[in-house]
Formats: C-alpha cells, sequence, structure tokens
C-alpha cells in the first residue's frame, strides 16, 4: 500500500475467549466468543491506521493482542522487524518501551492514590530513563509537552477534569519515548470542545516525535479526521480496509457504507439517503454463517452465496480491499 | 400561535455541595417553552444543567441535596408541577409526562420481566385489569419494533441487547401515549447503528402518537437531524435558542458558534479534513464558582471589559419572528466585535 516498509505488521491475529460455564456447576461450557478471528494490518512508520468498528466487533482485542496485553491464540506481530509474539518476558518489557497504550477512560487508567508526579515517574524508574533530579526535570518537560502546567504534579486524578486526564494518560504513554501508540478510544469519554483540543495535541504530537498510531474508535467522524488509512470490523474480522479519503467517500462493503450513512451530521439541511440497519450485531460466539454480515446486509444482490462462502477479503480498488462477494456492485 | 404545552420560568435547581456550605447552582435560571407535537433539542456539554433541568421537570431531583428555589415555574398544560401534591404529581409522572434516560440497562429492574415494567404504568394509571394490561405491554413491544413480542413480553432485562433495553424503555414510556416525552440522552450508550434505529423509532412514533419531544443531548448531529427549535446551554443557563435551520445557519453566540467548529465532521470534503480542529480553550467552569460577568467570558475569543463585569441578557437577535432567535451575548450590542478569529 505504501513504499515505506511498515513499522507495525500484523498477520493473521486470532484471539477466542473460552467460554465460562454459566450460573450451574454442571452446565456445559458455553461456546468460546470469537473475538478476533484472523485479523492483518500494516502500519507504515510516522501514520495513523484508524480500526473502527462497533462494540464487541474485536477493535479493542486486537489493540491488546498487538501490545500483549492479551496473549493472542495465533498469529503474527512485528514491530519493527521484532517479532513481539515470540518475545520471551523480558525482551518483552523491553519491547514495551517502544511501544504503548492510551485507554478511554482516563478515571479508569490511572491510580487515584497516586499523585501525577508518582505516575509518571513510574516508567521512568523501571526503564531506568532518568534519575535525581533528572526525573522531576523529565515529568515538567512531559507535562509542558501535553499542555499541562507543570503545578499539575502534585495533583490527584480526581483534582482533574477529564481532558487534563487524558493529557496525564499520554504523558504516561510518552514517557518512554515509544514509536508506536495504541489510541484506544482516546476522546470518546470527553466532551466535543474538549476532545477537540486532545485530537490535536495527538496530531502535533504525532509530526514531532514521529510517532505511528493506531488509532481505536467508535466515532467515524473522529477517524475520518485523524486516520490516513481506515479498517473496519465486523465480528472479530476486517470486512473493508484502505486509505481514508476513498473508503469515506466510496465504501465498498455494504456495513461500511450503512455505518457511514448512520453517523449523524451537525446540519439539518444535509439530505442524505440513510441506510437503517434491522436487528443488532449477533454474538461473536456464534456468527452467522457464509458472511458475517448477511443477516443485516442491505445489499439488493444479496443471495444464498453471501449465506454459505464467506467473502474473503480481496482487492476492490487501488489500495481499497474489501470483504463482499457483490462489492464491485452499487447498493 | 397555539399554547405552549410545557412552560419552563426561571427555573433554578441548586445543591448543596458535599463538603458543606458550598451551592452548585447548576441550573441557573432557564426558560423555555415547548409545543404541543414538536421536538425541542436541549445541547450542551456535560456539566451544563441539561440533566438536572430534565429532572426538574418531573421533580426527580433528591431533595436534599437539591432543591427548586420559589420563583421557579414549570407548567404543564397550565398546571404549575412544582407546586402539585405528591398524588397529583404522580398522575402526570408517566401518564402525561413521561420519561426515557441513557443507560437502559441500568434503567430496568432486573427482577421483573419486561411485560411486567410495561404494564405497571397501564395498571396504575389507567386502572387496566392484569390481563389487558399484559395484552398491552405485548402491543407496544410490537409498535417500538421487537421481534416475538409474545415470547419477549416474559423475558428479563439482561436476556436483551442494549438496543433492545431501550426500546423496551420507550415502551414503558408510551404505554399511556404521554403528551410529552422527555428523552434524556436516549442513544448516547449505544452504538451508531442502532442509535440510527433508535431514532428512526422516536420519529415514527411522535408523528403516530403527536406527542412533543424535549430531547437532551450533547450532540449536535443528533439535534440537526431531530429537532424543529434547539436550546444551547452553558454554565446552568440558556445561552442561545432558535429553530434548527436558523441556528445551524447563524449561530451568534461564541459558545454555539465554537462547539460547531469544534465537530469533527464526517459529511466535509476531504481537503478540510486532515487540519487542525477549532478548539474551545480552557474547560467548562464548575458549577460551584461560575465566572463572573457573562459565564463564557473565560473561554471566549472576543470578550472585552463588559463581559467580565456585567452578566449579559438573552437578547433578541432580530433575526425572524421577534423572540425566535435569542442570544446571551453583549455581541449582539456591538456587533463590530466580532471580528474573524485567526
Amino acid at each position: 500500500m505504501t513504499t515505506v516498509a511498515p513499522l507495525v505488521e500484523v498477520d493473521g491475529l486470532v484471539k477466542h475467549f473460552p467460554g465460562d460455564r454459566g450460573p450451574w456447576p454442571l452446565a456445559r461450557r458455553r461456546r468460546p466468543v470469537r473475538a478476533v478471528d484472523g485479523v492483518s494490518l500494516r502500519i507504515a512508520a510516522g501514520r495513523t491506521l484508524g480500526l473502527v468498528g462497533e462494540s464487541g466487533c474485536g477493535k479493542s482485542t486486537v489493540g491488546r493482542s498487538i501490545l500483549r496485553l492479551i496473549e493472542p491464540d495465533a498469529g503474527r506481530v512485528v514491530l519493527d522487524g521484532v517479532d513481539v509474539l515470540a518475545c520471551r518476558p523480558r525482551e518483552l518489557r523491553g519491547l514495551r518501551r517502544r511501544m504503548q497504550i492510551v485507554f478511554q477512560d482516563p478515571y479508569g487508567s490511572l491510580n487515584p492514590r497516586m499523585t501525577v508526579r508518582q505516575a509518571l515517574r513510574e516508567p521512568l524508574v523501571i526503564h531506568h530513563l532518568a534519575r535525581g533530579s533528572e526525573i522531576d526535570r523529565r515529568i515538567a518537560g512531559l507535562l509542558e509537552e501535553v499542555g499541562l502546567d507543570p503545578a499539575f504534579a502534585d495533583s490527584y486524578p480526581h483534582e482533574l477534569s477529564g481532558g487534563q486526564r487524558q493529557r496525564v494518560g499520554i504523558a504516561r504513554a510518552l514517557s518512554v519515548e515509544p514509536s508506536f501508540l495504541v489510541l484506544d478510544e482516546p476522546v470518546s469519554a470527553l466532551d466535543v470542545s474538549v476532545q477537540a483540543q486532545v485530537l490535536n495535541l495527538l496530531s502535533e504530537l504525532q509530526q514531532r516525535r514521529k510517532l505511528t498510531y493506531l488509532f481505536i474508535a467508535h466515532d467515524l467522524a473522529v477517524v475520518r479526521h485523524s486516520a490516513d488509512e481506515v479498517a473496519v470490523m465486523y465480528l472479530g474480522k476486517i470486512v473493508e480496509q484502505g486509505p481514508a479519503e476513498t473508503l469515506y467517500r466510496a465504501p465498498r462493503h455494504p456495513y461500511t457504507a450503512s455505518l457511514l450513512s448512520a453517523v449523524p451530521v451537525p446540519d439539518p439541511r444535509a439530505s442524505r439517503q440513510r441506510i437503517v440497519l434491522q436487528g443488532d450485531v449477533p454474538s461473536p460466539a456464534n456468527p452467522p454463517p457464509g458472511c458475517p454480515f448477511h443477516p443485516r446486509c442491505p445489499h439488493p444482490r444479496k443471495n444464498d452465496r453471501c449465506r454459505t462462502e464467506p467473502p474473503p477479503l480481496r482487492a476492490v480498488g487501488p489500495d481499497q480491499l474489501a470483504a463482499c462477494h457483490f462489492a464491485e456492485e452499487p447498493m | 400561535m397555539t399554547e405552549p404545552l410545557l412552560r419552563v420560568r426561571d427555573l433554578k435547581t441548586y445543591f448543596v455541595t458535599e463538603r458543606g456550605g458550598g451551592t452548585a447552582r447548576a441550573v441557573d435560571g432557564v426558560s423555555f417553552d415547548v409545543y404541543p407535537g414538536e421536538t425541542l433539542g436541549i445541547v450542551g456539554e456535560s456539566g451544563c444543567g441539561k440533566t438536572v433541568t430534565s429532572l426538574s421537570i418531573l421533580r426527580l431531583i433528591p431533595e436534599p441535596p437539591g432543591h427548586i428555589l420559589s420563583g421557579s415555574l414549570i407548567e404543564f398544560e397550565g398546571r404549575n408541577l412544582l407546586t402539585l401534591r405528591p398524588p397529583e404529581l404522580r398522575a402526570i409522572r408517566g401518564n402525561e409526562v413521561a420519561m426515557i434516560f441513557q443507560e437502559p440497562m441500568t434503567s430496568l429492574n432486573p427482577v421483573f420481566t419486561v411485560g411486567d415494567q410495561i404494564a405497571e404504568a397501564a395498571i396504575v394509571h389507567q386502572r387496566l385489569p392484569r390481563k389487558q394490561a399484559r395484552a398491552r405491554a405485548i402491543e407496544m413491544l410490537r409498535l417500538v419494533g421487537i421481534p416475538d413480542p409474545e415470547e419477549r413480553v416474559d423475558h428479563y432485562p439482561h436476556q436483551l441487547s442494549g438496543g433492545m433495553s431501550q426500546r423496551v424503555m420507550i415502551a414503558m414510556a408510551l404505554v399511556c401515549h404521554p403528551k410529552l416525552l422527555i428523552a434524556d440522552e436516549p442513544t448516547t450508550a449505544l452504538d451508531v447503528t442502532i442509535q440510527a434505529q433508535i431514532l428512526e423509532l422516536l420519529d415514527r412514533l411522535q408523528a403516530e402518537l403527536g406527542m412533543a419531544v424535549l430531547l437532551i443531548t450533547h450532540d449536535l448531529g443528533i439535534v440537526a437531524g431531530t429537532s424543529d427549535r434547539v436550546v444551547v446551554m452553558y454554565a446552568g443557563q440558556v445561552v442561545e435558542t432558535a429553530a434548527t435551520p436558523e441556528l445551524f445557519a447563524h449561530p451568534l453566540h461564541p459558545y454555539t458558534e465554537g462547539l460547531m467548529a469544534a465537530v469533527p465532521r464526517i459529511d466535509t470534503r476531504v481537503s478540510q479534513v486532515r487540519g487542525r480542529l477549532h478548539t474551545i480553550p480552557g474547560q467548562v467552569p464548575a458549577a460551584s464558582g461560575w465566572p463572573a460577568g457573562c459565564r463564557f467570558h473565560p473561554r471566549c475569543p472576543y470578550a472585552w471589559d463588559r463581559c467580565t463585569a456585567e452578566e449579559p441578557p438573552l437578547l433578541d437577535a432580530g433575526r425572524g419572528e421577534p423572540g425566535s432567535h435569542a442570544v446571551r451575548c453583549w455581541l449582539l450590542t456591538e456587533p463590530r466585535r466580532r471580528t474573524p478569529q485567526a
């Protein structure tokens, strides 16, 4: 897709969570949840891949499996030539300096008993990045870089607003000078005016530090603003992938088209054709046979083939991939 | 002109803050009307007082720590809800005025079937016998588009998805055919395809049942697609109100203007996409200490000394019918100060 060698390569990633036994001791195990079912991605250095989908589609599991915060069942993850899944614990700890994550919930991901200084100090000490007075200088520098007054270093998380907490979360991820960041819904807990501030900050940091982002979000407008490439997930699989411009202008998978048409547009004059999908997302423990999207698919050409034969993710245009038997035909 | 169904005048709902002594002026002098059959959108960010406003209407504010100040008026069809005695209020709640909440999963009682919960309002308000109430519950489930309603009526909330739960909430709210439905962030917890289903459902039911809807949301996109008129709230006050097309075409309050520019959009041309988003500097102030003067002045790009000293009233923008577009901003008196921002 790009001539630059990718910084992050993911091939055939699989994560199935075993089914629980349910409330009764003798009950049979439930079916495993196929959270991620063969996902492959490439992210070029310095670029942003947006990973979008609805809740339960497996997008967060992909992000966490890449960092091995969750151990995937199968697949290959390569970060800058290093096979992440083959790393032993000691090597993995070293690798964690190069890949970090920013979580959605800045309330839940900061320890309420630690001041901002303590939270930022920990990674610096663990990775032997600074000692003595150098630590405080680094902390002040990090806070300034994310647009916070260094005086916040002695605050506790509850004394900060949501936007300030998210800035601390970003500072903590940056403290070890990573090259790759997984941003897992980094702005969805924030108000619109604050969300814009954090999105601008993320794009400034990307330029200044040459960061590579995997930007996971359910909000397609936010992803459109942030991503160079976009991958759309449904029931553990990528159903469409391509450059952001192309994918938003001319989606080829009926799921992408429906998702885009469902986003409310802040313009009362906008006359758009809305595709309202029927029904709910099926359970990832029991995905439909054939194309996983077929029970909700509004495509006029939908037929028996969709019900039996899973469509492969295939090239449907320059740099664009879609998993639909009828991707070339108009909706 | 028709009489408003709901008149809210100078509503003030204050809370005693935890550490004692302090007062959070969550809603601080809010006025608006809802006319029969229309959708009024109240839009604003967290902490602006939109939810407290909606809860105050049905007197669902826990007292203490909250209280609605005397001098506030909430009039539904000519009756002041703030002075009604509890039995009279109960006759209105869930009957003539109903409400749905953001978290459908936590708003349903986990130990009763959805049928029981829908039937309850019909039994209480319309004195339907059990059997008929059950039939009514099935009919409501069908109305809100739940497949196999005869079977679903005996299901418990944990057996439903988020979208289904919100449909059940809507069925519960509409069982007595209310004249006014208050919907507080009804789709915020839902995925975008499910949100589209629920918004379409509300739209259809409103047309079929002829009810008015007071829609509380933080999402300008939802307001644009559903509301006839919009009230923008900031720091416990109404800062701008106008008909929806007018508001989006001519936002006059710097907060409204900033909010609209800060939303990343899906419908802009590619060349406009990857730039910086417009931001509103700073953050929403706390309700225990609103800024003096205009409450938006610390974040406003146009503010001058008058804004820091004197609180602006809601001023008529002089567009369309008198009072149809009102703005709480001194710029209306000195429009030349609205200079293009860098």
